[in-house]
């Protein structure tokens, strides 16, 4: 069966071209970057030219990549090292939405005696900026808010939260690792303190991430020992993964407008459809700025788990909002957050399409997913009430 | 992905009996669209009204209560309303050759089902379970998904559950925003403690001392750590010396104000645990 895989905020396919990239790192090209010798040398070069490439991608400059394991570290890493180079600030902002990397770090935080404040969002998954203004004060170490949401795509105004920040001297850190490589970001004219995007999400491959650093921003190290990454990030260096970080950013750079419109077309087209075909849907953040590869459909009557089960059949690979799916018993916090009623929040499906997503995948749910919403509707007891009103 | 079995997968797939029926003789609805999962049974009787020919469903719900349900309207049918009521959650789950343990409140839910449905149709009160969100008998121990504690014992007792996240995983209590949790606990220890009572009614067999330390240490790792560093605290086992226990406390439990009832606390467990001869001793070391 082909796979129709639309479950790219999970994880994204390797692209060819970073495989390649990366290959002789393993068999040939093994050596440490920080040896004295050739073999290293040259290694190193390539460390070099990944982190200028990542760099480009941002808009920052090459000192301000520190390269991590993944995401989750990089978030971690941003929010400690804010606590430890402000030891008397006790207040943390971030809000209700973001991803576990972030709100668990944060919500342990209250244990060990921090205030935490977690911004709302409105029905479409929308900051308010009057909230954060009134939030942040000169206890505040820092403010983590997410670039954008990996479960409907919403968009928070990065830069303006940033600059309202940086006002009362706080740091501010985003986890933009939905964001980066599908909307561009420039960090040479930002506020932006820390920025936090990882591998697998840009078609480079799992274990690997970076923590942007800005030059003169203040920073305690997370894993300490050798000297690597300056002294941010102790460690051998992940050499193969950071070349192929490098690869993926730089294929993103290059191709980021051309693909990110293709991209929206086929989601739009999707959601087009997909709301004409059945009856009685929603789109969570419809009515916000979205990132162009995401989409988060309600469906009432039905819950999550029973319609990815029917997708995968067919071989459609999506994601749910669904409380079933995920071992945990409510529906997910995101669309609890902005108020999505239960009658939908079970019955929420996410889209999320990359550059190699193609109109045939498109057709495929366009085709396939009206017809499993009617034979889940016709099983459910209150979807049957609801045809029968019809 | 849950790692459902292919009976599993194959009732999810091809569920029997989904529909409803018409002149049904008993009706038994349980769950709701806010609980994320919702059965409604139909039932139809014999002429003589003793045995089940038909039954029929409708569930709201995950892969494995669309499984659960087709599965148990399967199972009752030629059975009598008594045998019914004997098919347990287990025997739902076995089944279908196994639910993954986070899933065992959709065979509950399965259970609840019919029992709902037969006792409405023996016009007796139907089982106070709460899982439908209407204030019943019992106390309300989980708000979110308006569970009782009659129910809460009752899924303990026959699942022989022994730990707050089982009885999530059997009855979502306590899934969603995790406030009852310590009441669970409390819960699980009148059922098991109820248990042990009935147990020690029995002639007590005598501990060996080496049997004796390794229970006060197992107690100690399994019932009475966990719950200092619930509270950012933690203990050290010091020493055994006959019935004298010697603990010395750690991080926020050293100097705490309170740890002479911390004190009282483990050696009330270990007297119900262990042997209620047990002193315990707060140590510096």
């Amino acid at each position: 069966m082909r796979e129709i895989y639309l479950d790219n905020n999970a994880t994204t396919k390797v692209d060819e071209r970073v495989f390649e990239e990366m290959r002789p790192y393993f068999c040939e090209l093994y050596g440490n970057p920080s040896s004295m010798h050739f073999f290293g040398g040259q290694v190193q070069k390539k460390v070099d030219e990944a982190r200028g490439r990542v760099a480009a991608l941002l808009g920052a400059l090459p000192d301000e990549i520190v390269f991590t394991a993944c995401g989750t570290e990089s978030d971690n890493a941003a929010i400690r090292s804010a606590l430890e180079v402000f030891p008397e600030k006790r207040h943390v902002i971030t809000s209700r939405i973001e991803h576990p990397a972030v709100l668990t770090q944060c919500r342990n935080l209250t244990k060990r005696g921090y205030r935490v404040t977690e911004l709302n969002v409105d029905g479409e998954g929308r900051l308010d900026l009057k909230e954060l203004e009134a939030a942040v004060d000169d206890d505040t170490a820092i403010v983590s808010l997410m670039y954008a949401n990996n479960e409907t795509g919403v968009v928070f105004p990065i830069e303006e939260a940033a600059r309202i920040v940086k006002k009362k001297g706080a740091l501010f850190h985003t986890d933009a690792v939905q964001a980066v490589g599908k909307i561009p970001l420039n960090m040479a004219e930002s506020a932006v303190d820390m920025l936090s995007l990882s591998g697998h999400k840009l078609h480079a491959p799992k274990g690997v991430g970076v923590l942007y650093v800005r030059r003169g921003t203040p920073f305690r190290p997370f894993l300490v020992g050798g000297h690597q990454e300056r002294g941010r990030r102790a460690g051998t260096e992940n050499t193969a993964s950071i070349i192929a970080m490098g690869k993926a950013c730089e294929i993103a750079h290059l191709h980021m407008d051309e693909e990110g419109g293709r991209v929206r077309e086929m989601r739009d087209r999707l959601q087009r459809e997909l709301t004409s075909l059945i009856p009685n849907t929603r789109i969570n953040g419809g009515g916000a700025e979205r990132l162009p590869n995401t989409l988060s459909i309600a469906m009432e009557f039905v819950e999550g788990e029973g319609i990815l089960l029917l997708l995968s059949e067919k071989g459609i690979c999506a994601s749910s909002g669904s409380a079933c799916t995920s071992g945990s018993l409510e529906p997910s916090h995101v669309l609890r957050a902005m108020g999505v009623p239960f009658t939908c929040a079970h019955g929420s499906i996410r889209f999320s399409l990359s550059r190699f997503t193609t109109d045939d995948d498109i057709d495929a749910v366009i085709k396939e997913l009206p017809p499993i919403i009617s034979r889940l509707r016709q099983m459910s007891p209150f979807g049957r009430e609801f045809l029968a009103k019809q | 992905m849950w790692d459902y079995t292919d009976k599993v997968k194959e009732h999810f797939l091809n569920p029997r009996n989904v529909g409803e029926i018409t002149d049904a003789d008993a009706v038994g609805e349980v769950g709701s669209l806010a609980c994320g999962d919702a059965l409604k049974l139909f039932i139809k009787l014999d002429e003589k009204k003793e045995r089940i020919v038909d039954a029929k469903f409708q569930t709201f719900g995950c892969g494995s209560a669309i499984a659960s349900s087709s599965a148990l309207t399967e199972m009752v049918k030629g059975k009598t309303l008594d045998e019914a009521l004997g098919v347990t959650n287990q025997e739902i789950a076995d089944y279908l050759g196994g639910l993954p343990e986070e899933k065992m409140h959709c065979s509950v839910m399965g259970q609840e089902a019919l029992e709902a449905a037969i006792a409405k149709y023996r016009g007796v009160e139907a089982p106070k379970h709460g899982h439908d969100h209407v204030e019943t008998e019992g106390e309300i121990v989980c708000k979110c998904f308006g569970l009782t504690d009659l129910f809460l014992k009752k899924v303990i007792a026959s699942n022989k559950l022994t730990t707050a996240e089982q009885v999530t995983h059997f009855t979502k209590a306590g899934g969603a925003c995790g406030g009852c949790i310590p009441k669970i606990k409390e819960l699980i220890a009148e059922v098991t403690g109820e248990e042990k009572k009935v147990a020690r009614d029995k002639p007590a067999v005598k501990l060996t001392n080496l049997r004796k330390m390794q229970l006060i240490q197992e107690t100690l790792e399994n019932e009475i750590r966990p719950q200092l560093w619930a509270d950012g605290g933690d203990l050290e086992l010091i020493d055994i010396d006959g019935p004298n226990v010697q603990v010395a406390f750690r991080k926020a439990c050293a100097g705490c104000a309170s740890s002479g009832y911390t004190a009282k606390f483990v050696e009330q467990k270990l007297r119900e645990l262990v042997s209620s001869d047990i002193n315990v001793q707060e140590v510096q070391g």
